[in-house]
Parts: structure tokens; sequence; C-alpha cells
């Protein structure tokens, strides 16, 4: 239950939102309710080949449409010096319209401007284009054997864009070698997409003094600014990007599309502003995908289950272009965390990416760069070892977890995990689900051939990315930033680089300054988002708002304290040194009852500053000494129809340790809707290709969200292991429902099917697979 | 052609295209933004808007000329008086919403729920909801708000605007 704000304690505080009264008042102002006088709608024709040469492009029709104003096409925009975006990583470029050929299917390959929205998708429908089919390659096994280079325009002839590796390869082959127990499993993380239920969009607009207002649902306005400037050649002042209320984003709102660049051009060149607002369909098809990751994982141990080595060797579909949304020097993100919260002795991973004739992307879906794919390779090979060694699936892990004295922990592939308990974390769960009840009601249906399961999934996140030292995008250093200023009655605002998109930083930004500074949490306003007005951040996305963001502020919050105390000083009437910062207010030393409150300092700082300079600011770019590490201990219970194939998840307890927590009920909401996204990739959603790389889940009849019948009662437990290098402990959250959960609700139903010998089934793990497996291992049983 | 909506109380009469859909005859015609729109099959709700106070529509998936003589309850029209609809303060307390993009329609279903069931259990609240997406919450904390809507009921909200 949430409760009112008020000043004093604020962080820890159950607060209700502050957001909410204009959402659930109609007055959300996401970008499609931007109108502007003069707007012309832009929409863009796609193609429905996968792989073909453009024999032509016809546009003569198109503009003879009532209401259309223009037609460009990549040829025009090549012609401009436009024809290619660059990557976020600065590693490849993409067509922004097609040039010569097309890479997948429903690529962009010409934009239609025009006075309204129907008008413009009347232009898109009778522009010709034809097409030559060339051969597809639908999947990167096919791409790797370089029978047909996708990429000629790259210097290096071939599918294979790069690889990457970490940890000791012969070390963990020798020490694989002399394992006495070895488990190996080909682990596929399918595609899938965030699928915000908000498309992607923008309005571009040249204002009256030629300066670009870019309106646009971005998850990093700033980074969007700077690579705009960068690819248009617009001069960065010249530019000013907005993200409005944004309606979920997941990771899908962070890179920056040829849409965009598209209405950029079209208010240039037609003097007026463009609205683009994709489809559904587009947004499935050609805005950034997820995962599609193929993971051979493998661990050794000992007879009794002590773990010797992990070895993971990864084929990653990168799509037609290396869009893949990850830090500049690690084109496999934090992949490397893939060691999850188990003690190796040795490990190696690597990852080889290729291109195939499919749409680009390879986002973090609401989880730090393929974080959730190392953790659920780690958490489902787990399981396959415990069922190898028959040994109970929490007891392998107790026996192998990083152990709290051993924090900061150097793990096997590079990473300083900053503080954890695990042992205390799987306890609590297990203790909460009644593990041991549910493992006798299990062997007794077991008994009589029913299917019950008991999944678990202990895993261990990096987020918050992250020190400069080593991540950037397109150079520009992961740092985050936040300025801080209280006015003289006592209210104030705060700005950060960061961009809510539904996690409540209005909320939780205001609890931080409040708790800081001993202010109302209700009079501290929070504006993201606006390039002109907020100090530069890297945006909101791989759970690193709190964790960097949230740290700025604080600190800032921090750097005002220090001013207003001078200036308590004088309205004390005593040397600094003599002011204390007590029980939310500024005390004499020893004197409790000579004190001043901040609202008195912020009135005084502008009425009666005394020697010190006047105002109450302060501003912080916060460069982050390590990654935070959350983690949790995730239980599932699921029953498996042995008729239908049907699974039920019975029972889900999430148990979170996302050290310090600023809002109660933002981190509970956070992690129902993680639990809810986690269930949907386990057991609904993929983005399928099939052999002739035609896309086969392009609407949300074909690729399935949760409804509120399906979606699972959620229980939720937490742990407080504070972070120790982060200004309040905090350690970021919502990401990790998402990351945690794809694995127990897979090792749930595999441990319900163990008994018929299944070992693993591939994500989205539906009816009809488990019906197909439970047939197969009947007809074996029965030869 | 000409139309003429009565949304949220006041008669908007507008020359539409015959194949405008209702969705962007209130968002584009009669400025009211508070409708979504979230995908092109119907799928998630973002839409839903309330005809003759009656049904709850997916105003994507109906022409504007249908709607020609109908009322219209959207968002904009819930609260009154300037106090919130039972509705609105479930979800506000409950912390029913996050990204506030499927609100308007998950509040709009519930209202038509709550009408013709002042005392849903939560198995009916789930069903009842079952056409309206929401990719953030989880719906638990949705199931909530409506719990607590249908506790408080809507006479509350009367009362207040009668004080």
């Amino acid at each position: 239950m949430s409760i009112e704000a008020k000043p004093g304690k604020s962080l820890g505080v159950a607060m209700k939102r502050k957001e909410d009264p204009r959402f659930i008042q109609g007055k959300g102002h996401y970008v499609d309710d931007i109108s502007l006088p003069g707007m012309l709608y832009m929409a863009i024709v796609r193609s429905p080949y996968p792989h073909a040469t453009i024999t032509s492009i016809d546009i003569s029709e198109a503009i003879k449409v009532s209401g259309v104003k223009a037609v460009i096409t990549g040829k025009d925009l090549e012609a401009a010096g436009l024809g290619w975006l660059p990557t976020f990583h600065g590693l490849d470029k993409q067509m922004v319209l097609a040039i010569g050929k097309v890479l997948f299917q429903y690529q962009e390959v010409a934009a239609v401007y025009a006075e309204s929205r129907g008008a413009a998708a009347d232009g898109a429908e009778v522009v010709q284009v034809d097409y030559d089919p060339l051969p597809v390659v639908a999947d990167p096994f096919t791409a790797k054997k370089d029978e047909t280079i996708l990429r000629p325009d790259r210097e290096a002839k071939t599918n294979h864009i790069y690889h990457w590796q970490v940890g000791d390869k012969d070390g963990t082959a020798r020490a694989l070698d002399g394992s006495a127990k070895k488990v190996k499993q080909r682990i596929w993380f399918q595609r899938c997409h965030p699928a915000p239920l908000e498309p992607c969009g923008c309005v571009a607009e040249f204002d009256k003094m030629g300066r670009l207002q870019f309106h646009v649902t971005s998850q990093a306005p700033h980074v969007y600014r700077t690579a705009l400037s960068l690819v248009t050649g617009i001069p960065e002042d010249k530019i000013h990007v907005i993200s409005p209320d944004i309606g979920g984003g997941f990771g899908n709102k962070v890179p920056v599309y040829a849409g965009y660049v598209c209405a950029v051009v079209g208010a240039l060149k037609l003097g007026r502003p463009v609205k683009w607002i994709e489809t559904r369909t587009e947004n499935l098809t050609s805005t950034g995908f997820a995962r599609d990751y193929h993971m051979d994982v493998e661990l050794g141990a000992t007879a009794d289950g002590k773990l010797t080595a992990l070895r993971v060797s990864t084929a990653a579909d990168h799509g037609a272009f290396d869009a893949a949304a990850d830090p500049t020097k690690y084109p496999a993100g934090m992949f490397g965390v893939v060691t999850g919260s188990y003690q190796f002795p040795v490990a190696f991973a690597e990852v080889d990416a290729y291109f195939t004739n499919k749409a680009p992307g390879g986002i973090a879906y609401r989880c730090s760069f393929r974080v959730t794919e190392a953790s659920y390779g780690i958490e489902r090979a787990m399981d396959i070892l415990a069922d190898e060694l028959g040994m109970d699936a929490a007891e392998l892990r107790r026996k192998n977890f990083v152990k709290k004295e051993q924090f900061p922990y150097a793990s096997a592939l590079g990473f300083t995990y900053d503080s954890g308990d695990y042992h205390q974390a799987l306890e609590k769960a297990l203790d909460k689900i009644g593990y041991p009840a549910l493992l006798k009601e299990q062997a007794e249906k077991r008994g009589r051939g029913e299917l019950m399961g008991i999944g678990i999934s202990t895993f261990t996140e990096v987020v918050g990315a992250g020190p400069s030292k080593h991540f950037d995008i397109l150079g520009i250093k992961m740092f985050d930033s936040a300025e801080v200023r209280i006015h003289p009655t006592g209210a104030g605002i705060v700005r950060a680089g960061t961009k809510s998109q539904g996690q409540g930083h209005e909320t939780t930004w205001a609890q931080i300054v409040a708790e800081e500074l001993g202010l109302d949490p209700q009079t501290i306003m929070v504006e993201e988002g606006d390039t002109d007005t907020a100090p530069y951040g890297l945006g909101t996305y791989a759970s690193r708002s709190t964790p960097v963001a949230g740290a700025a502020i604080a600190t800032a919050a921090r750097r005002v304290r220090e001013k207003a105390k001078k200036i308590a000083a004088h309205l004390l009437e005593v040397g600094e040194a003599d002011v204390e910062w007590k029980d939310y207010n500024f005390q004499v030393k020893g004197v409790p009852t000579k004190s001043v409150t901040m609202k008195e300092v912020a009135f005084a700082a502008y009425t009666n500053p005394g020697p010190n300079e006047p105002g109450l600011e302060a501003t912080n770019y916060y460069d982050p000494p390590n990654m935070t590490f959350p983690f949790g201990a995730y239980i599932a219970v699921v029953d498996v129809d042995r008729e239908t194939g049907e699974v039920k998840v019975r029972r889900f307890l999430a148990l979170d340790d996302c050290g310090t927590v600023i809002n109660p009920l933002v981190v509970e909401g956070q992690i129902h809707g993680g639990l809810t996204e986690g269930f949907a990739i386990a057991f609904m959603q993929e983005i399928q290709y099939d052999a002739q790389g035609n896309n086969l889940n392009t609407n949300f009849t074909d690729y399935l969200l949760p409804t509120s019948l399906e979606t699972p009662h959620w229980e939720t437990a937490n742990t407080v292991t504070p972070s120790p290098h982060h200004p309040l402990g905090a350690k970021g959250v919502g990401e990790s429902p998402n990351v945690g959960s794809p694995a127990a609700f897979v090792n749930a139903v595999i441990d319900a099917l163990s008994p018929l010998g299944i070992r693993h089934i591939d994500m989205p793990v539906t009816r009809d697979k488990v019906w197909r497996a439970i047939r197969d291992a009947e007809a074996r049983r029965e030869k | 052609m000409k139309v003429r909506i009565t949304v949220n109380g006041v008669l908007h009469e507008h020359d539409v295209e015959p194949r405008t859909l209702l969705a962007y005859f209130l968002r584009e015609q009669c400025g009211l933004t508070g409708t979504h729109v979230g995908c092109d099959t119907s799928s998630c709700g973002c839409c839903v808007v309330v005809l003759d106070d009656e049904k709850a529509v997916k105003s994507c998936s109906m022409f504007a000329v249908q709607a020609d003589g109908h009322q219209v309850l959207t968002v904009e029209g819930l609260a009154q008086g300037g106090a919130l609809h039972p509705i609105q303060q479930g979800f506000w307390d409950q912390h029913g919403l996050q990204c506030g993009y499927c609100t308007p329609g998950m509040m709009l279903t519930s209202y038509v729920l709550l009408k013709h069931n002042a005392n849903p259990s939560e198995a009916q609240i789930r069903e009842g909801l079952a056409g309206n997406l929401c990719r953030c919450t989880g719906y638990q904390n949705i199931v909530k708000a409506v719990q607590q809507a249908a506790q408080t009921g809507v006479t509350s909200q009367e009362a207040a605007v009668r004080s």
C-alpha cells in the first residue's frame, strides 16, 4: 500500500508517484500527441523481400496522390551525403533508405510526405519498386559458410562480424578434460522484441531560427543530439532534442532509426514540421530486436558437485547491420557475467557474430547488455548439471555460490562483483515458498505419474554502465549527470541526463533530493529529456539510471548541502566547523535547540547569504567507480498437463536484492512488470523467420503479449545488501526480473518433465513444443 | 461527411473522411489525446472508450461515422467536478500504472466492468481486462486498483461532486 509523501525521511518510503495524476487524467504528453501548425505526416515504403536487388523505383504515381508533397529514396539521401547512418558503437553503418539492394524484409525503401496520415499511406501504397530476389541467409550457421556475402560494401568480404573472447581458453579446456562430470547443452535464446505499447516516432521541425526541434521517443536524448549532429552535419547547438512522455521503452527506444533521419530530411526539404509514427508492424519488423544468441554451454564439476570450469561458445545473429547497442569496447556487452553467482576456478567465453537477412538490432531488452542471455545460459546449465549429478538444484547452487565474505569478488571472467549474500537470498526464498513441502508433494505426484516442476534461478546481474575507463558509446564516456537547484521557498528542481519511460523518476529522483536536503519531495520537480536544460547524460537503459544518475543526484544534493552549511553557519552565527547536519536540520554541535531548517537556509541563500556566494545549486557528472551487481533467488512452481502439454505456473516467488531501496512501491511494480515480460519470453514470444527470410510475427496477433488472464500471481520478497561504492548503496532493479525469471520458468518445466528423460526445450516453451517432447519421450520409452 | 458525436457531454460536429477511425477522430479532431493507439490489430486496448455509457469499444476498430449520434466517454471525462473517479484514485493509490500508455483504456474497460458487476472477483476482473494489454505492471496492481474502486464505489465520487 502506498502512502502520501512528507518532508523528513524520504528514502525507502513507498511514496505514491508524482507523475500519476496526469497519466490517469489523459494528460500524458506522448510524441503522437504533438500537433504543430502545417505539420506533414510521413509514411515509409518497405521491402517485401529479405534480400533483393532493387531494379527500379517509380514514384510518379505516388506524387500524384492528393495531399502527397514529396517522396524520397535512398539515392536522394546518398546524393545529400545522408545515405548511411553509423550504428551506436560506431563499428558499422546502416542504410537509411535502401541503396541498390535490400537486406531484410520490411527494410525502409522510400519515404512519403503528405498532408495527412491517410494521404501518406495512400502515397506509399503506389510507390512502384521492382526487385530481383537474391539468395537468402536466414541463420548464423548458414551465414558462417560465406556462400552468399551479404555486405559487399564492407572491407572484409565475409558475413562474420567479429570474434570476441574472454577468459583462459587452454586452462578451461584442461579443466574440462580433467573433470569427473561434464555437461554440454546447445541453448538458444530466441530472437524477441521489447514491443513497448507506444510505438517509436518523432516530430521534426525547423523553427524560425532555423533550429531543429526534434521531439522523439528516445531513451537517450543527448546521445541522439550528438548522433544527429554527426550524421547530418547540423551544428549541435542548432539541435534541440525533446523526449516527451514515453509509453514504455525496454531498450527499443535506444537506437536512432532510419525513420528519424527521413523525418528530419523531410522537414528540411519541405520547410514544414514532419511527424512519423510507426505502426505496430513496423515496430516489430524493423526496430531493435533482442537476443538471438545460440550458446553452447559446458560445465565441469567434481563427482560431488563442485564446479571446475565453464566454457561458452556463442553464435550471435545480428541481422543485416551490426546495430547491436553495446558499448564500443564490448561488442558482446557484459556477456562475461555468464559465470553467474558461482565460483569457477577457470572459465572461457566467446561470441562470434554474423550478418543475416533479418532486421538489425541486438539491443538490451530490459537488461544490461547481453546479461539476460548470460544469466539464462548459466542458470539452465546449472540445472542440467544437477540432473546429471542426481543432486538437488538448490544444493548444487549452495555448494558453489560466491560466499558473502569473498566480496568484492573477482570473477573468472574479469568482473569485480561489489557485494552479495547469495546464501541468505536462496535460503530465504526456499523458506518463503516452502521448498521441503513442495518436494514432498512433487514426489507424491511423480508416484502417480503427474508432472510437477520446481525451477530455481539464482542470478547475478551486472548493471550501471559504466566506469569511463571501460565504457563509451560513440566515444562518449558512460557517465551520467544531475543538476539540483533549490529555490528561495525551499522548493526545487532536479534535472538529469536520464529519461523515464515508466520507471517513476519524477518520484524517486525527488525522494533522493528530499532525503539529502530534508525537504518535501512533493515540491521537488524533476525534469528530464530536454537537451536544452538537462546536463549531458547517456540516458535510461541497462538499469543504469539509479546506479549512475541516482548517484549523480545524491552527489549534487550533497554539494548543495555543503554550500547550505556555510549559509547555516552564517545564520547561526558560529563557525562552519561548529555546524552539523542532524535530523534533517543544521544544528550547532551539542546544542540541538539552536538550529535552522534547509528551508530557512534556502531563503537566506537568496536574501541573506552573508559572506557566501548567493544561490543554492550544484551539478555533478558521476563517473561510477565500478558496476553494481544486483542479484536474486527466483522459484517457479509449475504443473504440466501430460495430455496437452499445457504448463500452468502455479506459484512464482521472486526474491530480489537491489541494495538500498529508494521507493519499495516502485521497485515492486518494476519487479511485477519484469517478471511478466520474462514469463512472455519463456512461454510465448519469438520473432520467427522462415528459411526464406519471411518474418512470421509481425503484429500482436502473432507476437504475443501476456494478458491479465495468463499472467501468474507474483510473490515478492527481498534482502538488502548495499553496494559499497554507490553513494546511496543502491544497485538498480528494473531489469533483474526479466534477467532472472526465464531460467526459473524453463527450469521448472524441465524439472516437471525430467522423469521422462527430457533435458532441455528451447524458449518459447509453448504447449506444442512440450506436447511433442512428451510424445517423443514416451515413444522412446516404449521402444 | 459530417458526424455529430457527444464526447464527455460535449457535442462535437466535424467533417470526416469516411475511413476516419473513431480513435483518430477523438485524438485529432476533438483534441482528446488521452485515447492512445498501440497496435494495428485491435489487440492492445490502449484506445478503449465507452460508448453510450454501456459498452467498452476499441476506438481503432470503429469508424467515426459509426459513432454518429452516439455518446462517447473518454479518459478526459472520468474525473467530475475536480474529483478523481474512484477508478482513477484506485490506479494511483495501488500503483496500477507505470508508463501510462495503456492506462486510459484500462480504466475505461474497468469502468464498464464495474458498471455491469459492482463487486467482481479477482478472476472476473482478470477476465474482464483480458482485452487490454499492459507491458509494465504485470496486471497485479491493476487488479488491486479495480478492487479498490469497487470497494469505495462509484457513489463516492458522486458524493464528492455534490459536496
